[in-house]
């Protein structure tokens, strides 16, 4: 056997234990848009104001720094609302929720998120006039070499 | 099947890329500069680093009387002794003729000291005891003890890194000397440098010891892990240690 | 023993924005994970996340099972008047944690 091809089945070996199980229940990007519908109702969607800083690649996807911050005033009168994450591929779209409003002076929250893929990942502001603000950003979820055997 | 699929195509890279020529200069990397900046951030931000509600839990410890003798470390140690000392070990302590690494030496404290049971290797108390006394050596250069006797520990050591082993008839060498900065699937093949242990890795989503990673390697290899207390675990890091020497402490890291 | 790192500025200009830092141990297991004999894990997560600052709610988050293990969370806060930021984290199997820091506003 070429070394070549031994290495190909240490990955291969690597990959299989750290998959997911198939799961019919998978977020896929109809799941995602009706997750975001859901939230947003019949308002419409609109691009900017949202900053959505996640890395483009990471080594592991059990937890992928995450960073939103929204531009706004956060007076009482114009201020975000809620801030709401969503995934493309984890077996549930929705990744977390957050309520704000003027006491916080800054529309920023940060977390940690697992990504069970490579997959795309929405943010969406609602801001205290109705208004609902998105960004995506797509992420490249690579896999650990030499996970332990789960058994 | 993406993930698969993916392993797979990047596989194919695992040679493509060129190996470091073997200059003058020290060509040694942490596995720290192997990271991408978020996780090098998130080492570096004791706020955000995970690692530290591990030292937090292991300074409560530290000052736990336990056992019989009903004392804490601190009744014994000040902080300031613990400095340098996990850029140490392993080591052969006073009055003893085998090697211990650092969570063999606290558990030495625990049964010859505080007249407790020794730690679960592994368990969550050993991690963050040894987590918050590895803490105390951030930044030190590795110092690996002069003691004449640990030549032959890490000679073993050494036989143990560069002999192929398991079922893919693979070393240690083959890997983190020849093919280091290369790709393995998604993940960069580190030089293998033991600067950051206990650490937090992802993949584990806890912390963990060397002795941990180590086993996940060997698992890798599709060779059976030696049992957790056994010799070979101690050769290997002594070994690890020397080659290391001079690198910097980063304890408790994180890696992926 | 609640094992909880908060990082907040101990003191604050009236008026200034500051940053909250919360890091909790948990396993946020998913419920999605087989375990050992193939079986799934039973899911174990944080749900909420609450803050107050003397006693008024400023800052919530539900959480999800993607939310990574051992959750860090992050916000901002205006320091109004000095006092006590209250962190509070509740989930599955009874979880409830709570934390105070305190905040002197000059
Ligand atoms: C097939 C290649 C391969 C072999 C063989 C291998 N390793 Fe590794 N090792 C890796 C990879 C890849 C990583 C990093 C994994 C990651 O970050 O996901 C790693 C990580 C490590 C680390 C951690 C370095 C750090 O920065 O924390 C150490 C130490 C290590 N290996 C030692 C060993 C020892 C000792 C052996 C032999 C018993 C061994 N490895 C065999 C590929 C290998
Ligand atoms: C009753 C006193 C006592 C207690 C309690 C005690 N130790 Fe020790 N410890 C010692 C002595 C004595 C030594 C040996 C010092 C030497 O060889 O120079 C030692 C050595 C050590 C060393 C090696 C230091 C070096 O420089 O190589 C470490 C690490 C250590 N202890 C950690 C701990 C920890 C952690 C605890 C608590 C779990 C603990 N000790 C509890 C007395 C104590």
């Amino acid at each position: 056997m070429t070394v070549l091809a031994t290495r190909r089945r240490f990955i291969a070996g690597a990959a299989v234990v750290t998959l997911l199980p198939l799961d019919a229940a998978r977020a896929t990007p109809e799941t995602l848009a009706a997750a975001i519908r859901a939230v947003t109702g019949d308002a419409p969607l609109r691009p900017g104001r949202v900053a959505l800083d996640i890395p483009p690649l990471v080594e592991n996807g059990n937890a992928v720094p995450l960073t939103v911050t929204v531009e706004s005033p956060m007076t009482a009168a114009d201020h975000v609302t809620a801030i709401h994450v969503f995934n493309e591929k984890n077996p549930q779209p929705h990744v977390f929720d957050a309520r704000l409003g003027p006491r916080n002076g800054r529309a920023l929250v940060r977390t940690r998120i697992k990504l069970a893929d490579t997959q795309k990942v929405v943010a969406v502001a609602e801001t205290s006039d109705g208004a609902f603000w998105s960004a995506g950003a797509d992420v490249i979820v690579t896999i650990a070499a030499c996970v332990e055997d789960p058994t | 099947m993406n993930k698969r699929s993916l392993a797979l195509a990047l596989g194919a890279v695992f040679f493509a890329s060129l190996a470091a020529a073997q200059g003058g200069a020290d060509r040694r990397r942490s596995g720290y500069q192997d990271m991408g900046p978020a996780l090098q951030k998130m080492q570096d931000d004791d706020t955000a680093n995970p690692a530290m509600l591990f030292v937090q839990a292991g300074e409560a410890l530290w000052k736990q009387k336990v056992g019989a003798a009903d004392k804490a470390c601190a009744d014994c140690h000040t902080t300031a002794s613990m400095k340098g000392v996990a850029a140490r070990y392993p080591a052969i302590p006073a009055g003893a003729d085998k090697p211990v690494d650092l969570e063999g030496r606290i558990n030495l404290c625990r049964t010859t000291q505080q007249k407790a049971e020794p730690l679960r290797p592994e368990s969550d108390d050993l991690l963050q005891l040894t987590a918050w006394v590895a803490l105390q050596s951030r930044g030190d250069p590795i110092a690996p003890p002069d003691d004449p006797r640990m030549a032959a520990v890490r000679a073993e050591g050494e036989r143990l890194f560069t002999e192929r082993q398991g079922q893919l008839n693979l070393s240690c060498a083959a890997c983190h000397d020849a093919n280091a900065g290369k790709k393995l699937g998604g993940a960069t093949i580190p030089q293998g440098h033991p600067t950051g242990y206990p650490l937090y890795r992802l993949e584990w989503q806890t912390l963990g010891s060397l002795k941990r990673r180590l086993r996940n390697c060997l698992i890798g290899m599709r060779a059976e892990p030696y049992d957790y207390n056994a010799p070979e675990y101690v050769a290997l890091e002594a070994y690890l240690m020397e080659r290391a020497r001079g690198m910097t402490m980063d304890a408790p890291a994180v890696r992926p | 023993m609640a094992n909880v790192l908060i990082n907040a500025p101990k003191t604050a200009r009236r008026g200034e924005t500051i940053e909250l830092k919360a890091l909790i141990l948990h396993p946020m297991e998913t419920g999605f994970r087989p375990g050992a004999n193939g079986t799934i894990i039973p899911r174990n997560i944080i749900q909420d996340f609450t803050a107050s600052w003397n006693g008024v709610e400023i800052f919530r988050m539900r959480m999800s099972p993607a939310i990574a293990a051992n959750p860090y969370v992050s916000f901002c806060a205006v320091a109004s008047e000095s006092g006590v930021v209250r962190l509070r984290w509740s989930g599955d199997n009874g979880f409830a944690v709570e934390e105070s820091v305190t905040v002197t506003v000059t």
